[in-house]
């Protein structure tokens, strides 16, 4: 069971509390209808199910009930960086590099 | 050491009485969750008497009402029954325009008032978060899972924690605490 | 004479508290701090089982919970518990042990006859054998071959035992309570941290319980480890758990403990768990997991009385018992020479050692000498003797060149072996660490750590008491420093003796036997030869891990911790490749043997689940419902009266219902208050349908779709104020609707001012149906005019019920009139109860969610996850009414312009009439356009929903068929094993098509 520090409540906690929203980043279109067919499958449809440095939404369900961002190396399951909704997504590359991968 | 807003049901039996070990529900309460921005925030305070605690997982208590943080938009305020309808008045009316959420949540909510030398060894046989007082100190609020159910989880003192759960939730939630004090009374 | 082969003296056991038990029905006597395995040797019993392939008689080949042979049943209560390791039993009065695996009995088994056959159990026998005839496999092998399988028998009754949970956490946790781990634990407490040791036995100490030739701070080993205990016990930051297996090693330094906390009682107080699982999250870990001893692969090297060399010198100096009267010592290192000489200060006889290597330390041969041992160097074992008990050994002289020339017999009755010390880095290995072979030791040793975790004493191949517990208090020094910053010098205790031996060897040894005739075990319990090894090689596989499926080498309980050197040694030689190039299996939880119960622990029976109750639950328990499960909770289903069945029950429930009124316990609907000045904003872009327009006071029905357009769930919702909603949800969608709402709330549209608060259990919910509805409930009604035209169909109004505030909408979901009054939960049963005497004033009926089922069906009303399965959209089940068109956006608008979604030939929501009116076709059944289709033709659609309708006097049906609207009329097929039933499509409205019923 992993262990995630929530970046809200300033603590860590169990996996258990915690939901996995899948990849991060990837906002609504502010006007779907303007959307082509592909454009929409590839909001719903496709991501990058990355072997490696991610970044992902938890929610933190049955804390504060937040849902922030987390860099996670898929392979270790290692969390190199947790941050709030909203702030922008950090340099994979450098997480990966200091991560020694 | 017992906390004001929270007194044992006088209808209700003790779920557990022991010497290590006591717990007991309790009577109902005035709850409201409280959801808004910095300026309801600040007017809430003055229908309070008190800021509503913004350090996380802490809680704020004054003449009888309390305010605990759960989330950084989100409070849980208490007031004892025969005074809910008077703190939505006023919260209400100090309020205004400003946006917000205030609903009743009286009801749905129970709670269970645990105390004793083995609150924290009882507590930890459901709950995966680490309850010793220097990790988890007197005043200290969260929410939680106990095995499968959903709780909220306050420490009111050294060896005295409530334990909220939604009312469909309670009986597995009281029955699951007194289950494991079983070997509490072993020879 | 009781106890034969115990000492007069020495041990840790209690002389003066004997324990009687018995095995296979012989009674014994035993002492208290036994061990099961300990007491049978005592009694001179090596033969404690029998092999689970070829049969073959096996004894007690260990002292650990890495046991191999010894598996038995114990009876407790009634029951049996299978496949306990005997030497990890301990004895209490009245234990009552069986052995398993044979028949009739342990002495004469009649599977044995394998052994004679097993030519024709090679390895991978399963794949060669048992193929032809096709037929006999189902009714003949594999019976034969379940029958044969497995060792105990799994126990008949639910287990009555109790099962704890604890969640622990500390700064360090310790594993492994020999030298190491206590040096490490009285380190890492010095500096106040939290720290939890372990220790799978009864007793703390490890080998320190065995050793008597070393010191430490003065004192024997055992008294030294008895007084540290005590100091660690008084100790308030430390937790000491005996009898308590780490068993798994999980991430982020969360580690599984199974504490047995009654199975060594006589009679365990009721009130105690049997074993309780300790889910342990520590800062950091320090192993102490010690090293086993490794069997050396000779001919025969696995009859009752061959054992390890530091087994039999635990059973001697811990437990005061002698493997034998005369004992031959069979190694390739000089800790076996210490067994030896032990041995002999306690009477018994050597009768020779034999050391592999031609040469060994002059220190040992000195005092073998002053012992007038036989010393036998460059010797192996080529053959051994006796059926049930080992009576003797051949020995072999190996040349330089490797050949083996006799080198005469020997007597014995028992035979102690070593091939040297393996590592344990199971827990290292589950940790995810990655293991390095060490060339100068001729072990994997643990590599890089891979999380906080440090590896301490012989399980990294550190050998030598001193050094081991040096190393001990280093590694609690640095775990305690890294957890809580503080550090605290510790005064180490010196111990003298014990000093690190040499030697070892690795793989099967040379015989001068014919190959093929040969049984050297690798591994004991799965029976595994060294020859199934090579054969497993010369067959293909070339991967360790092939190699293990192949033979299944290593795949006992003890995960080949005893087997996995020698087998990877054998397969290096018959491959020709370097030992670390074929690689090491990996390690999995649990590192022993878990019962499901310690699994389990207490969420069992009513705890499985939570079961959640609704308000009217008493009242359906005293009135005979019947329950249904609908994901946590128990809703009413119907309530039968004076014997009827579900369908006399539904059918008068329906009828009742539809001419008078029903009351139905609808609280378990999902309830969430959107509240805010964007709260109509909100649901504009999460619901399909308008809400800017919906004045308060007024109800609409919401469709959600998610974003590809499909239906997740549906409700009705009622505008309380200009900024506040009550938003119902199906019963099962409630936590789910609530979360997608969270979702686009925070991560979409975080500038809305709206929020919302799940209230389904704030309230209550009382619904009555039927035209006699408002009469129902008028005499408990205040504040709210109930007449036709101040509170039309699809209202909402505040006010009270007998005095208690109420939330009263004016819904149906049945086609009648009907009202839903919301009331605070703890209100629910007074309002229960009062409508229910109410109701049967008026002749009125309580029904249940199959009534429910039927009238909603009678009505085309869909349920969300019934009709729809997460590809239905609004528009196929006929709903297109419920969008809003104007709308620029909501959550599934752009979804439903997808190509596959405008497309023609979607399935559509329909009616079905079957030709038989009384025939109810069966839910899920496939829908064709001629009874007879041909093999692979596709289905038009399936029945969604079926049942007889009362009010329609025959059975209705809906379901969802390829352009089903286009049908109408038209008559279709429903094939089933008796034949074709053949139905006609319909519009999915059964009753009151204009749904005036709903008005007045």
């Amino acid at each position: 069971m992993l262990l995630i520090e929530c970046p809200y409540c300033g603590v860590e906690r169990p996996e258990l509390e915690f939901r996995c929203g899948g990849e991060a980043h990837i906002a609504r279109p502010e006007d779907p209808s303007g959307k082509t067919d592909e454009e929409w499958a590839e909001f719903l449809y496709m991501r990058t199910n990355t072997k490696g440095v991610y970044a992902e939404r938890w929610r933190h369900i049955h804390g504060c009930g937040r849902f922030f961002n987390a860099v996670r190396d898929t392979v270790s399951d290692k969390f190199l960086k947790i941050y709030k909704a909203g702030e922008p997504m950090p340099d994979l590359a450098s997480l990966a590099k200091e991560a020694g991968k | 050491m017992a906390n004001p807003l929270y007194q044992p049901d006088a209808a209700e039996e003790p779920v557990l009485s022991l010497p290590a070990i006591s717990m007991l529900k309790a009577a109902p309460l005035g709850r409201f969750s409280f959801r808004g921005r910095k300026a309801a925030q600040d007017a809430a305070a003055k229908a309070l008497g008190f800021d509503l605690p913004q350090q996380p997982l802490t809680a704020a208590e004054s003449s009888g009402k309390a305010a605990l943080w759960l989330g950084p938009d989100e409070w849980l305020l208490l007031a004892p029954e025969d005074d809910t309808e008077a703190l939505q008045a006023a919260m209400t009316q100090a309020i205004g325009d400003a946006p917000h959420a205030l609903v009743d949540i009286s009801h749905r909510q129970e709670a269970l008032i645990v105390t004793g030398d083995k609150a924290e060894w009882l507590l930890n046989s459901g709950i995966p978060i680490d309850l010793d007082v220097s990790a988890f100190p007197v005043g200290m609020v969260t929410r939680t899972l106990f095995h499968k159910a959903p709780v909220m989880l306050w420490r009111i003192g050294d060896d005295s924690f409530v334990v909220e759960a939604w009312g469909s939730f309670m009986d597995y939630v009281a029955g699951l605490l007194a289950e494991p004090a079983t070997e509490l009374q072993a020879a | 004479m009781s106890q034969p082969y115990r000492t007069e003296k020495g041990g840790q056991i209690d002389r003066d508290r004997k324990i009687s038990f018995t095995f296979d029905g012989e009674r014994m006597e035993g002492y208290e701090c036994d061990t099961l395995a300990s007491a049978l040797l005592a009694n001179g019993v090596h033969l404690v089982g029998r092999s689970f392939k070829y049969h073959r008689p096996r004894g007690i080949l260990t002292a650990g919970s890495e046991e191999p042979n010894a598996l038995v049943g114990i009876y407790r209560k009634g029951d049996q518990t299978p496949n306990l390791r005997a030497t990890q039993v301990e004895l209490y009065d009245g234990l009552e042990a069986i052995s398993q695996n044979r028949f009739p009995s342990l002495s004469f088994d009649i599977g044995a006859v394998n052994d004679l056959l097993s030519p024709l159990f090679p390895s991978g026998f399963y794949y060669k054998t048992f193929m032809w005839p096709k037929a006999f496999w189902d009714r003949v092998y594999e019976p034969v071959i379940r029958a044969a399988a497995g060792l105990g028998k799994p126990p008949k009754n639910p287990d009555h035992d109790r099962y704890a949970n604890l969640y622990a956490h500390c700064d360090v946790l310790v594993i492994g309570a020999g030298p190491a781990g206590l040096a490490a634990a009285l380190a890492a407490s010095e500096t106040g941290a939290r720290v939890i040791l372990c220790d799978e036995q009864a007793s703390l100490g490890g080998s320190l319980l065995s050793e008597t030739t070393a010191t430490i701070d003065g004192k024997q080993p055992a008294d030294w480890a008895e007084d540290t205990v005590a100091d660690l016990a008084a100790r308030d930051n430390v937790t000491l758990l005996p009898r308590t297996t780490a068993f798994g090693y999980y991430a982020q330094n969360f580690v599984a403990l199974a504490e047995r906390v009654t199975d060594h009682m006589a009679d365990p107080d009721p009130a105690l768990p049997r074993e309780r699982l300790w889910q342990v999250r520590a800062k950091e870990v320090v192993i102490a997991a010690g090293s086993i001893e490794r069997p050396m692969v000779f001919p025969e090297n696995d009859r009752p009385g061959i054992l390890m060399a530091g087994a039999a010198r635990t059973y001697l100096n811990r437990y005061g018992v002698k493997a034998g009267q005369k004992v031959l010592v069979a190694t390739a290192c000089d800790t076996a020479w210490q067994a030896a000489f032990d041995l002999a200060d306690n009477g018994v006889e050597i009768a020779a050692i034999a050391d592999t290597r031609k040469i060994v330390p002059e220190a040992l041969m000195t005092i073998a000498e002053a012992r007038n041992i036989k010393v036998r160097t460059g010797c192996v074992v080529t053959a051994t003797q006796g059926r049930k008990r080992v009576s003797g050994a051949l020995l072999g002289h190996v040349s330089s060149t490797g050949a083996v020339s006799s080198a005469g017999d020997v007597a014995c009755d028992a035979l102690l072996m070593s091939g040297g010390w393996t590592p344990t880095v199971s827990l290292y290995s589950q940790s995810r660490g990655k293991v390095v072979w060490d060339e100068a030791s001729g072990n994997f040793l643990p590599g890089a750590h891979p999380q906080n975790e440090r590896s301490a004493g012989a399980c990294r191949g550190l050998y030598g008491l001193n050094a081991v517990l040096e190393d001990g208090y280093a590694a609690g020094e640095d775990a305690a420093k890294s957890a809580t910053g503080k550090s605290a010098k510790c005064t180490y205790a010196v111990a003298t003796g014990a000093h690190a031996g040499e030697g070892g060897t690795l793989g099967d040894l040379p015989n001068d036997r014919d190959a093929s005739r040969v049984k050297a075990f690798v591994d004991y319990q799965n029976d595994v030869t060294a020859k199934d090894v090579k054969l497993a090689v010369r067959e293909g596989m070339h991967s360790i891990e092939h190699i293990k499926r192949y033979t299944t080498t290593g795949m006992a309980t003890d995960q080949g911790r005893l087997s996995n050197m020698n087998a990877l040694a054998i397969a290096s030689t018959a491959l020709d490749k370097p030992l670390p190039q074929v690689g090491l299996t990996t390690f999995r939880q649990p590192f022993t043997p878990t019962s499901f119960g310690t699994f389990a622990t207490s969420s069992r029976g009513d705890f499985f689940d939570p079961v959640r109750k609704t308000p009217s639950h008493q009242w359906a328990v005293d009135n005979d419902v019947v329950f249904e499960d609908v994901g946590q909770w128990k809703r009413s289903r119907y309530f039968p009266k004076d014997g009827e069945d579900m369908h006399g029950a539904v059918a008068r429930e329906c009828q009742v219902v539809r001419e008078k009124v029903g009351l139905f316990d609808g609280s378990t609907l999902g309830k969430i208050e959107v509240v805010g000045p964007d709260a109509a904003e909100f649901l504009e872009r999460m619901y399909t349908n308008p809400w800017k327009g919906l004045k308060p006071g007024r109800c609409r029905y919401g469709l959600m779709l998610n974003d590809a357009g499909f239906i997740i769930d549906d409700g009705v919702i009622g505008r309380i104020a200009e900024d506040r909603f009550h938003v119902t949800t199906t019963t099962g969608g409630a936590a789910h609707v609530f979360a997608t709402m969270e979702d686009y709330l925070q991560t979409e549209w975080p500038d809305l001012d709206v929020w919302v608060t799940s209230t389904t259990e704030q309230y209550a919910v009382i619904a009555l149906q039927g035209p006699l509805a408002r009469d129902a409930i008028a005499p408990f009604i205040s504040g709210i005019d109930l007449s036709p035209d101040a509170f039309p169909h699809m209202s909402v109004a505040t006010g009270t019920f007998s005095g208690v505030p109420c939330r009263l909408f004016r819904i149906s979901f049945t086609g009648e009139i009907g009202f839903e009054i919301n009331v605070p939960r703890r209100h629910g049963t007074m309002v229960w109860d009062t409508m229910a005497a109410e109701i049967e004033k008026l002749g009125g009926v309580v029904y249940g969610t199959e009534t429910m089922h039927v009238l909603r069906a009678e009505k085309g009303y869909i349920i969300v996850g019934q009709e729809t399965d997460g590809t239905v959209t609004p528009d196929d089940v006929g709903m297109s009414w419920a969008i809003g068109k104007k709308k620029k956006d909501f959550v599934g608008k752009r979804g439903l312009a997808r190509p596959d979604l405008i497309a023609e030939g979607r399935k559509q929501l329909v009616g079905l009439l079957t030709k038989d009116p009384r025939i109810v076709l069966e839910e899920g059944a496939q829908v064709t356009k001629v009874p007879d289709p041909a093999k692979g033709t596709s289905a038009e659609g399936h029945v969604t929903s079926a049942y007889h309708s009362p009010a329609a006097g025959r059975s209705i049906a809906l379901a969802m068929v390829k352009d089903g609207r286009a049908l109408h009329g038209k008559t279709l097929y429903i094939p089933m094993p008796g034949g074709a039933i053949e139905v006609e499509v319909t519009e999915p409205v059964f009753v009151d098509k204009e749904g005036g019923r709903l008005n007045g």
